[in-house]
């Protein structure tokens, strides 16, 4: 990359999930970049957008300081209900949730995402686990996946099912009893990626900077291209404005400081 | 007159933690997770223990390390803010200190096994973790046909934890608690559990709990032991006493990387340490200081008025 960038991929990736909220929606919020495409939407696209967290908080307005967990002090002020997880839990299950955000170690060409184990070489490695992720991979209307692109994580076939994507796609959902949902896109550090009918990945645009082949060699299985590959829209003044002012230090976006970084 | 249940920490822990009992912590989630009560689990070398939680933040991690724990159920052990939770990882994957049997569920399948056990109903259904490998793997999740209607359900069998160990802001001498902010699956905790330990900031008269009953969401009826323990929670945050310690959370992932550091850890925070009193000198008073809530921000008082 020969023009040095005003943004952070991180800040980038987080201007394209909070283009994914629309007015109006009920969003289950992750932490990390999710937690500040929250912020985003609410503050640029979405003013309406209700945030649930599952600790038990539902807020519609953003946290008035950064937060390093859904459980720090801050994310209760201004809150407008605290209590169980079992209420939020209740929307989602329902079909109330519009969209949901998940990561992992592993994403599949199907959308399944592994935050479980992996192996690496002979020994296996063990990761947090589901949290809330399998429940919101089964239940939200629509989920978003923001995962860092690489081929040991873009692979063929998870190691281990955390929260199911289009499984071996077709039908799959459906026949496994999953009423709604799965991934709608993929944001990784390279491109934004969708699914087709069949449920298999493919590549919506592509990060400035990158070409298709070198997507495609970060990816562990073959990628449909569009013959005519769309650039990812860079994170505008007023996007990067409200993300900066929300996490000043970088923590999150890695924008102030230069260890963390890309 | 009704009897108080306090006692210290020390003796709740002797009497009610018993080598292979199943215990509930860290049943709020990121905050109100109870270190203090891990800590002194810690000193009296507790075996086999069974820890039940959705996320515990480090409390499992560091419970793990020191071998208190033969199994763990739970949707996600690490460290929230930092990622990978090494004494974690270190007992999966190479069985150090000693092996331990991991279950994962994901947050609901945990809040409905314990809303099971609150209910006193075998099982819950749910329409989650259909399809995904927790369901494959996890014995106390099966699917079934539902009998009610075309659709397939998981199953989620109740736990019943021998003991909750739980934080709350305040309660009374026999465990009236009123408790405030997010809450995860602490209630049901608590309602599931056979002998409930309450660790409280402030011991309250029944008179002051009694005023705001909407707000007593643990019932003395449920509860074994009262501890009176201020900053028990700490480095995790209390609503409306004490902030989160965030600089611990990435420290800790730095000083607990080996099983040489992690072990120094221990003997500098928790063998060296004799109770949460002498914890709190060991942090010191600008440590506190800056952790201690700076602004109030107070409800409007509600009117119960007849």
């Amino acid at each position: 990359m020969a023009v040095e960038k005003k943004y952070r991929l991180r800040e980038l990736m987080i201007c394209a999930a909070a283009r994914e909220i629309s007015d109006g929606d009920i969003v289950f919020v992750g932490m990390r970049l999710p937690l500040i495409a929250f912020v985003l939407a609410k503050k640029v696209y979405a003013p309406n957008a209700v945030g649930l967290f599952e600790n038990g908080i539902i807020r519609s307005t953003p946290s008035p300081s950064l937060i390093y967990t859904m459980g720090d002090t801050p994310n209760l002020i201004g809150a407008t209900h605290t209590g169980e997880m079992l209420t939020v839990m209740a929307y989602l299950q329902q079909g109330k949730v519009s969209v949901g955000f998940l990561g992992g170690a592993e994403v599949d060409r199907y959308g399944n995402l592994n935050s479980t184990t992996v192996k690496s070489g002979d020994n296996e490695i063990r990761l947090p686990g589901s949290g809330g992720a399998c429940d919101i991979a089964s239940l939200a209307k629509k989920v978003l996946i923001i995962m860092s692109h690489e081929k040991d994580r873009f692979v063929k076939k998870v190691n281990y099912i955390t929260s199911p994507g289009y499984g071996d796609g077709g039908e799959w959902r459906k026949s496994a009893g999953l009423r709604r949902g799965g991934p709608a896109a993929v944001i990784s550090t390279k491109g934004i990626f969708d699914f087709s009918p069949d449920g298999l990945m493919q590549v919506r645009s592509i990060h400035p900077g990158l070409t298709a082949n070198e997507v495609q060699d970060a990816t562990g299985f073959d990628l449909p291209m569009p013959n005519e590959v769309a650039e990812t829209q860079p994170p505008s003044e007023e996007e990067l404005k409200v993300i900066r002012e929300y996490d000043p230090a970088g923590f999150w976006t890695g924008w102030n400081s230069k260890k963390r970084g890309d | 007159m009704p009897v108080s249940k306090l006692i210290s920490m020390n003796e709740a822990i002797e009497r009610y933690v018993l080598n292979g009992s199943s215990v509930a912590m860290s049943t709020f989630m990121e905050q109100m997770i109870i270190y203090s009560a891990a800590h002194e689990i810690i000193r009296q070398r507790r075996k086999n223990l069974t820890l039940i939680g959705p996320i515990s933040d480090l409390l499992f991690d560091q419970m793990i390390g020191a071998g208190c724990v033969s199994e763990v159920k739970a949707a996600w052990v690490g460290n929230v803010m930092m990622g990978s939770a090494y004494q974690f990882r270190r007992a999966v994957e190479e069985a150090v200190p000693n092996k331990i049997k991991m279950t994962d569920y994901s947050n609901l399948t945990m809040a409905l096994a314990l809303h099971a056990g609150a209910l006193g109903v075998p099982f819950l259904p749910t329409l989650s973790t259909l399809g995904s490998d927790l369901l494959k793997e996890n014995e106390s999740l099966k699917e079934f046909d539902s009998p009610v209607s075309d659709e397939k359900l998981v199953a989620v069998e109740a736990i019943i934890p021998d003991v909750a160990i739980l934080p709350v802001q305040r309660c009374d001498e026999t465990g009236n608690a009123h408790l405030w902010g997010s809450l995860g699956v602490s209630i049901d905790a608590a309602k599931a559990s056979k002998i409930v330990i309450l660790v409280a900031e402030e011991i309250v008269p029944p008179e002051l709990i009694s005023s705001d009953p909407g707000r007593t969401l643990i019932q003395g009826f449920q509860v074994s032991a009262v501890v009176h323990e201020p900053w028990a929670c700490h480095p995790s945050p209390m609503q409306g006493y004490y902030n989160r310690d965030d600089s611990y959370f990435s420290e800790y992932h730095k000083e607990t990387k080996t099983r040489d550091d992690f072990e120094n850890w221990l003997g500098k925070w928790v063998y060296g340490v004799e109770n949460r009193e002498h914890y709190m000198s060991l942090l010191g008073e600008e440590k506190i200081k800056s952790l201690k809530i700076k602004k109030s921000a107070l409800s409007v008082p509600v009117d119960y008025g007849i």
